[in-house]
């Protein structure tokens, strides 16, 4: 295949920042306090002298003493080295998607920003009318009964499911024969893990020649121990269980709960309903499938939906409406509690929101459309570059919003790897794709998905960028692995960070390893 | 030719029809449809969504979401002292100028070049507060100080593999909750129990007669908070971590860092592992949405094996630049799943670099400054509410920004006078009175440096009307 698109001439900012700890001078400031008031200092005399005496600090803090504009320069000189979605990111599992600024400007509106959890309801009735706005669009998308969001991610409303779980087999007095929760090699590391905190024993199905896990393997795992089933669907292959419903009727069956994590809800939504497959309990990712931004890993929500008959043991209070008014109901004997402080992150609720009422149903299933009709295109352009694979070549349907993709050929022809790859994508203003959770079922897989926001154009443009790095592995394999050549830094040195002699994760550690300095 | 129709979606490239149709074309389908053959028929949804009808342009959506948030009555109107696990701090024009930069706000994931700037930025939110809490090891935030205390007192389980806890009784409900959920309802064989250490009545400290009696060789950690969650600031640490270590358990501190610029570190009296919020290191409320939290402790190995945070680590390129790599990961729930050390995911990353910026623009001085504007002006509220006829302050003396005001005395209930300062634009403390009923009719009052002296005039003024029989 031969490429006739010009590929970006980019190159990121180098400014050579030090680290921030190396900056200031001593006696320059970036922010001041008044002194107290003279009202104030007379009443109650010298401040410091307020704290008992063996809780004084008696050091300064090794802070840097900079002023405001110095401090503002650096941060931005910072921020211009993050390539950060400023390129083209089709980061898959993320759903990367326009983020829209007038939800930033919203959220930082006093009536949000300045709004405190604890303020009387009356006080709090726009909020609470988002919150209960968005359950309501949430529980038509999904078929259930009670949304809440305080979970904080993806990883949070799963574990929010265990807390769930064990709350209503608690109540039922099954919760210490019940201690086995099943999920897949492909479900999400959060699945099992959460699980494992949560005190559970974890059963992970293996994966069969199609793609998916097998009904045998699943009665097999089945038992009067089963908990919970935590699965994904579609995985992060693209591929669509096409037995899930049988499976959840199976968990039933043995008295199980079935929780679907909806990470990858792009491609299915409006197409499929959580409680239409008979599951009990669904998530989805406010900051990624719902217009929130990613922030580089959160603030994130995870909206944990479920149906009636699970909904007492949900985490409390919960927005109910009532009359023409709303109200958090705290009397809820049978809740689990909290797994985070209060409602949750609110300002992504609000971006949710906003993001489904700009898109209404229409637009929410023209997304799903087109994030599947993305992929395909993708998938049948990648196809044709040297040195790729598809995952499950036996599995030849279409796949759903993304595709799990393979380089294990152009490695073995060329010696680079996947990680050379991403390097080098970053040398054309491209975001580096994502490869694959642990384990690795595809070597040296890749991640791509476009979702609804990249156009044609734009995958075009990385498709031949993909092109061009192939054609670069067989023919100058040394401008691959030796990339990047034109972002911020070079690749990092080969040091291993897991060495206790090595990492430092602050500055004091790194003064007191490397630089032979005691720290202060 | 628009006619009512609306225009194309402005969030969607691809919805025009002729680029759908060549799109089709490449793939070699006919519909849109089709390509979704994987899904079973009888799975498909044939419903109508009913779902409120779409507001494509940005006008009229603006107008429909400001009208909701308008309902909602801020802290920045009226005048609040709510403080209670969420605080109202100043917040920088210049941490809300670096925190929604796009390229920080649109960040994912990346490599140690590309984005090499936010990973700097990460390195430094863990270097600056290692500086106040002067700790060597830093983790990257977790989503509050709930969740940091219970990941912190599972790692100290781990460490020494004993399942119990000692935690105040004076401990914030909402933290608690989640303490407890972390570690596990007492059906599971992995629980740990959470065991309460009373408070002195005359001083609002731990009591150490009773932290003696439950301290023995089932205690894997004892964790305490300074200040604590009724306003303390707890003077006893070094005594505290004396016994802790005796009886072979980690001594855990949670702090909330905006007061380490006038409180000891607690590395300094003893503290093995730190937690602590970061709302308050230049974080909005957000009603709640402004949480995050962290974990610190000595840079040793048999700590740092035990995170289950993404850990960011100074390196270089091979090129001799400074650059930032992740250390661990292979121990987090991303390599080993549920072999991993609890779980990680998405956190309150973008949090992380405001604060750094915050720690930046304070230095040492601003610290300090802050630390003792706060301590004066919690002070001089608590004098002067405690003049009003009927009030008292339960422990004038030795807190920090927080402090309990009784109403016992004025023979009206907290909800009625929060009710009576509500009419007057104004947001009175927490109410404890069911948290705490040995505390009577009792309210938790937050005084920082957002506060003039004005403003607490105008409290103890209103106070003293709402009050009178």
């Amino acid at each position: 295949m031969t490429s006739n698109i010009k590929l970006p001439n980019y190159h990121g900012a180098r400014w050579d920042e030090p680290v921030v700890m190396e900056m200031g001078v001593p006696g320059r400031r970036g922010a001041v306090f008044p002194a107290p008031a003279p009202a104030v200092a007379a009443a109650v005399g010298d401040a410091a002298s307020l704290v008992p005496a063996s809780m004084r600090r008696q050091d300064r803090p090794a802070l840097p003493e900079m002023t405001e504009p110095d401090v503002l320069r650096h941060y931005l000189h910072l921020s211009q080295m993050v390539l950060g979605m400023m390129g083209i990111s089709l980061f898959g599992t993320c759903t990367m998607k326009y983020n829209p600024r007038l939800n930033e400007w919203l959220q930082m509106r006093p009536e949000l920003a300045e709004l405190h959890p604890l303020q009387d309801e009356s006080t709090m009735q726009g909020m609470l009318e988002i919150v209960h706005g968005l359950d309501l669009i949430l529980r038509e998308l999904s078929g259930m009964d009670q949304f809440v969001f305080q979970a904080a991610g993806g990883a949070d409303a799963a574990y929010t499911q265990t807390c769930v779980t064990r709350g209503y087999f608690a109540a039922r007095g099954e919760l210490e024969q019940r201690n086995e929760i099943i999920t897949t090699i492909q479900a999400h590391p959060c699945n099992p893990a959460t699980a494992a905190t949560a005190g559970f024993k974890v059963i992970t199905l293996p994966l069969e020649e199609n793609g998916y896990p097998s009904i045998e393997a699943l009665k097999a795992a089945l038992s009067p121990r089963t908990a919970a089933l935590m699965t994904n669907n579609p995985d992060d292959m693209g591929i669509y269980n096409p037995q899930i419903r049988e499976w959840v009727r199976l968990v039933h069956e043995a008295g199980g709960l079935a929780f679907y994590d909806h990470a990858n809800f792009n491609g299915v939504m409006s197409k499929i309903r959580a409680r239409d497959l008979g599951f009990d309990a669904c998530m989805f990712m406010l900051h990624k499938t719902f217009g929130g931004a990613k922030g580089g890993g959160g603030p994130a929500t995870g909206a944990y939906g479920c149906t009636a008959a699970l909904a007492p043991f949900l985490p409390g209070p919960v927005v109910v409406k009532d009359g023409a008014g709303y109200r958090l109901d705290r009397n809820r004997p049978q809740s689990v509690g909290k797994v985070r402080e209060f409602l949750g992150n609110l300002q992504v609720v609000l971006k949710a929101y906003s993001w489904c009422r700009a898109m209404g149903a229409e637009g929410i299933a023209e997304a799903s459309d087109l994030s599947v009709l993305a992929n395909n295109y993708m998938d049948k352009k990648l196809g044709q570059i040297r040195g790729l694979v598809r995952s499950h070549p036996k599995n030849t349907a279409h796949r759903m919003e993304m595709t799990r993709w393979g380089m294990g050929p152009l490695k073995e022809e060329t010696g680079v790897n996947i990680f050379d790859v991403q390097n080098r994508m970053t040398d054309f203003g491209v975001d580096a794709f994502w490869l694959s959770h642990d384990p690795w079922v595809v070597p040296e897989p890749f991640t791509p998905e476009a979702g609804e926001l990249w156009s044609k154009e734009d995958i075009d443009t990385w498709i031949a960028v993909i092109q061009r790095i192939s054609d670069e592995a067989y023919s100058t394999p040394e401008l691959v692995k030796n990339a990047p050549h034109k972002a911020a830094i070079a690749k990092l040195a080969p040091e291993n960070l897991d060495d206790p002699a090595v990492w430092a994760t602050t500055w004091r550690a790194y003064q007191r390893k490397r630089k032979g300095k005691a720290a202060a | 030719m628009r006619g009512n129709a609306p225009g194309a979606h402005p969030y969607m490239a691809n919805a025009l029809p002729e680029t759908k149709q060549a799109m089709l074309a490449e793939i070699g389908a006919r519909s849109i449809e089709e390509l979704f053959h994987q899904i079973p028929a009888d799975h498909r949804f044939r419903g109508e969504l009913k779902l409120p009808a779409a507001m494509r342009s940005e006008a009229e959506l603006k107008r429909h979401l400001l009208g909701l948030l308008r309902r909602n009555r801020s802290c920045e109107e009226n005048l609040s002292f709510l403080g209670a696990g969420c605080w109202q701090h100043h917040v920088p024009a210049i941490v809300d100028e670096i925190a929604g930069r796009s390229e920080f706000l649109t960040s994912v994931w990346g490599t140690s070049s590309s984005d090499h700037g936010r990973n700097q930025a990460w390195f430094e939110f863990t270097s600056q507060l290692a500086e106040l809490v002067r700790m060597d090891f830093v983790g990257l935030p977790v989503y509050s100080w709930g969740c940091a205390a219970g990941h912190a007192l599972r790692m100290a389980s781990r460490l020494n593999g004993r399942r119990e806890v000692l935690v105040p009784r004076a401990t914030c409900p909402e933290r608690l909750s989640v303490i407890r959920n972390y570690c596990e309802p007492e059906q599971m064989e992995s629980h740990i129990k959470v065991t309460l250490v009373d408070y002195q009545p005359g001083n609002g400290r731990l009591d150490l007669a009773d932290l003696k009696r439950k301290l023995g060789p089932d205690i894997a950690a004892v964790y305490i908070e300074v200040p604590g969650y009724l306003g303390t600031i707890e003077s006893q640490g070094a005594e505290i971590a004396r016994m802790a270590r005796a009886a072979g358990a980690e001594m855990i501190v949670g702090v909330d860092p905006i007061s380490l610029g006038v409180l000891a570190a607690p590395a300094d009296y003893g503290a093995d592992i730190v937690v602590g919020t970061t709302q308050t290191l230049g974080i909005h409320m957000f009603a709640g949405g402004g949480l995050g939290g962290f974990i610190a402790s000595r840079d040793e190995d048999r700590y740092a094996r035990e995170y289950p945070t993404l850990n960011v680590s100074i390196t270089s390129s091979v090129k001799g630049e400074p650059a930032f790599g992740l250390s661990l990961l292979h121990q987090s729930s991303y390599g080993l799943r549920d072999k991993g050390k609890d779980w990680t995911g998405n956190s309150t990353y973008l949090w992380a670099i405001a604060s750094a910026v915050y720690m930046s623009a304070l230095g040492p001085a601003g610290f300090r400054e802050v630390g003792e504007l706060i301590l004066a002006q919690s002070h001089f509220a608590a004098k002067r509410i405690a003049s009003v006829p009927g009030l008292s302050v339960a422990w004038p003396g030795g807190f920090f920004k927080e402090f309990v005001v009784r109403f016992d005395g004025t023979g009206k209930s907290v909800a009625a006078i929060n009710r009576a300062l509500a009419a007057k634009g104004i947001f009175g403390g927490k109410d404890l009175s069911a948290e705490f009923p040995e505390l009577g009719q009792s309210a938790l009052y937050c005084v920082t440096e957002i506060h003039s002296a004005e403003d607490i005039e105008r409290l103890v003024g209103a106070l003293a009307e709402v009050v009178r029989p």
